[in-house]
């Protein structure tokens, strides 16, 4: 490797360090976005610059991929920014798998050191291309979101990667006498296959509510692969940005977990919500409907009001009526905040995506730590499609799979508005006492069509 | 094989959890997609698959390519896209 292109490297990877460290503030973000661009763009026109390859098929990657690339972030939509995410993610994985494979076709005899690295990448790529699918096919609801869960399930897919490793663990020592013949190459097919469907196996039995766990433990996947893509083709600065990216990746789930109050083994083995059975005292209780019309009479003599949502917003496209009611409310003088659960949606700050596409001000976006404290003084919690991070079982009853889930207390507010479909339980399947207790009302039907007559009622009187 | 490069990994790694602590909630999104997209860095490798190879190794790598730069540019567009929503309540 030249000496200039070492430079260019090491000043992609400062860019990449430089540019992450900034998207962690809010003062800072876009720059910071602009910043880690500017470093890819750097490496990959020192990558081109270097001589030596054929650039047709180089050429032909870069603007299909690009034009996908582009036209995908144009077009989605901010509701179903999850699944981008996830399909994203499965392409960086494919990627650094597909990188993988190449380098075991192009090199006829490796040093055990890199068939190490090509197997790893081969296995955590794969995991994370076909993982982030499922995901993908979840979020976007192609498939069933609930957790998909057999006998014998567990066994099965600790045998799969045990049998993956054994399959690596034989490339690996075949590598140095011959290269891709024979047994070998079978072996490393059957490395191929068994990574792909271990990725689909892993995320299958992972209900829609732990969705935002899945999704950041993808992300760090990606990374990692990518780094050991870096040890295949011994590049430093495929191993700094991959390593970042799975080091972020991993403290995003380990918040999503801390969330939850829940460790990530039971997310990713738990089957979370499927075994639960409907048991509890919770679902024993009268129910309070209230209409739109008198849900009004109530807000309009409100100074305080909290909103809360959830995914059942997004499902609604609400967010652009929440703003709306919102601003109507302060316009009668009430203080308003949107109270934002860490877990809340499918993906990490799903919610805070949805609202400031919606321009709600970045003030009023609050945390659950910051409304419970004063919860008493609120005069009504208006829950928006969320169903979990306000179940008061996780404080209230230790037989709950939520007990211990720090949640937003808005059974403690004056009143509490739970806007929803039906009275069908949520995602976790969990009942939720909240809808029975006394200074809750129930409005029932389309939350957009509910807060749309809602701000009418504001705008008439 | 370089074994200097475990080392660098390891460097990195610590690196990575020691520079993204106390991300507020609002930036979780962005910071996944932003930081999805510079795993796309392994477009470096390739490209080299899809131009130095032979035709297996040049099919192999030509689809890497596609997939790595729909996951670059891809990445860093949404969350551009993203960021830019973020407003104060001043100028929104």
């Amino acid at each position: 490797m030249a000496a200039w292109q070492t430079f260019a490297y090491i000043a992609a990877s400062i860019l990449f360090i430089t540019g992450l460290k900034m998207l962690g503030r809010a003062e800072t973000a876009k720059r910071g976005n602009r910043i880690s661009a500017v470093g890819m763009l750097i490496a990959v026109v020192a990558t081109l610059a270097a001589g030596g390859l054929d650039y047709t098929w180089i050429v032909l990657g870069l603007i299909i991929g690009g034009a996908i690339g582009a036209l995908a972030a144009r077009r989605v939509q901010m509701t179903g920014m999850p699944e981008m995410v996830a399909l994203l993610n499965g392409s960086g994985g494919l990627a650094s798998m597909l990188v993988g494979w190449a380098e075991y076709v192009r090199v006829p005899d490796v040093v055990p050191f890199s068939a190490v690295a090509i197997m790893l990448t081969v296995l955590i790529g794969g995991i994370a291309a076909s993982g982030s699918v499922v995901a993908f096919a979840k979020l976007s609801e192609r498939i069933d979101g609930k957790p998909f869960l057999f006998r014998g399930q567990k066994v099965l897919n600790a045998s799969l990667l045990g049998l993956a490793l054994l399959a690596a663990a034989f490339v690996v020592a075949d590598a140095t006498v011959a290269g891709g013949v024979g047994g070998v190459t079978l072996a490393f097919g059957l490395v191929l296959l068994l990574a792909l469907a271990l990725g689909v196996l892993a995320v299958i039995p992972i209900g829609g509510a732990d969705m935002p766990i899945v999704v950041s433990l993808l992300n760090s996947y990606s990374g990692v692969a990518a780094a050991a893509a870096g040890f295949v083709i011994d590049n430093n600065v495929l191993v700094v940005a991959g390593s970042l990216v799975g080091a972020s990746g991993l403290i995003l789930t380990t918040i999503m977990c801390r969330a939850m109050n829940r460790s990530l083994a039971n997310v990713l083995f738990g089957g979370f919500g499927a075994t639960i059975t409907a048991g509890g005292s919770a679902s024993q209780g009268v129910v309070k409907p209230l209409s739109p019309d008198d849900a009004y009479f109530i807000l309009e003599a409100a100074n305080s009001v909290v909103f809360v949502p959830g995914y059942g917003m997004a499902v609604a496209q609400a967010q652009h009526v929440v703003k709306e009611l919102a601003d109507q409310l302060v316009k009668n003088g009430a203080d308003v905040r949107h109270a934002i659960h860490p877990v809340a949606g499918r993906m990490p700050g799903h919610m805070n995506v949805l609202l400031a596409e919606a321009n709600v001000p970045y003030e009023q976006l609050v945390e659950p730590g910051d409304v419970n404290p004063a919860m008493e003084t609120v005069d009504v919690a208006i829950v928006i499609g969320a169903n979990d991070v306000v179940n008061p079982a996780a404080k209230e009853d230790p037989s709950s799979p939520l007990w211990g889930m720090p949640i937003i207390e808005v059974d403690r507010a004056r009143t509490c508005f739970v806007l929803k479909r039906s009275m069908n339980p949520g995602f976790a399947g969990v009942d939720n006492a909240l809808f029975f207790k006394d200074n809750t009302r129930m409005i029932f039907g389309d939350a957009k069509a509910t807060i749309t007559s809602m701000v009418g009622a504001f705008k008439e009187s | 094989m370089n074994p200097l490069l475990l080392f660098v990994f390891v460097l990195a790694i610590f690196l990575g959890l020691e520079l993204i602590t106390k991300v507020p909630s609002q930036l979780h999104t962005p910071l996944m997609s932003g930081s999805n997209a510079i795993s796309g860095i392994t477009i470096v490798g390739a490209i080299i698959a899809a131009g130095e190879g032979g035709m297996i190794a040049t099919i192999l790598g030509t689809v890497a390519v596609t997939a790595a730069t729909i996951n670059v540019i891809g990445g860093y567009l949404v969350t551009e896209r993203m960021l830019g929503m973020f407003k104060t309540g001043k100028d929104a």
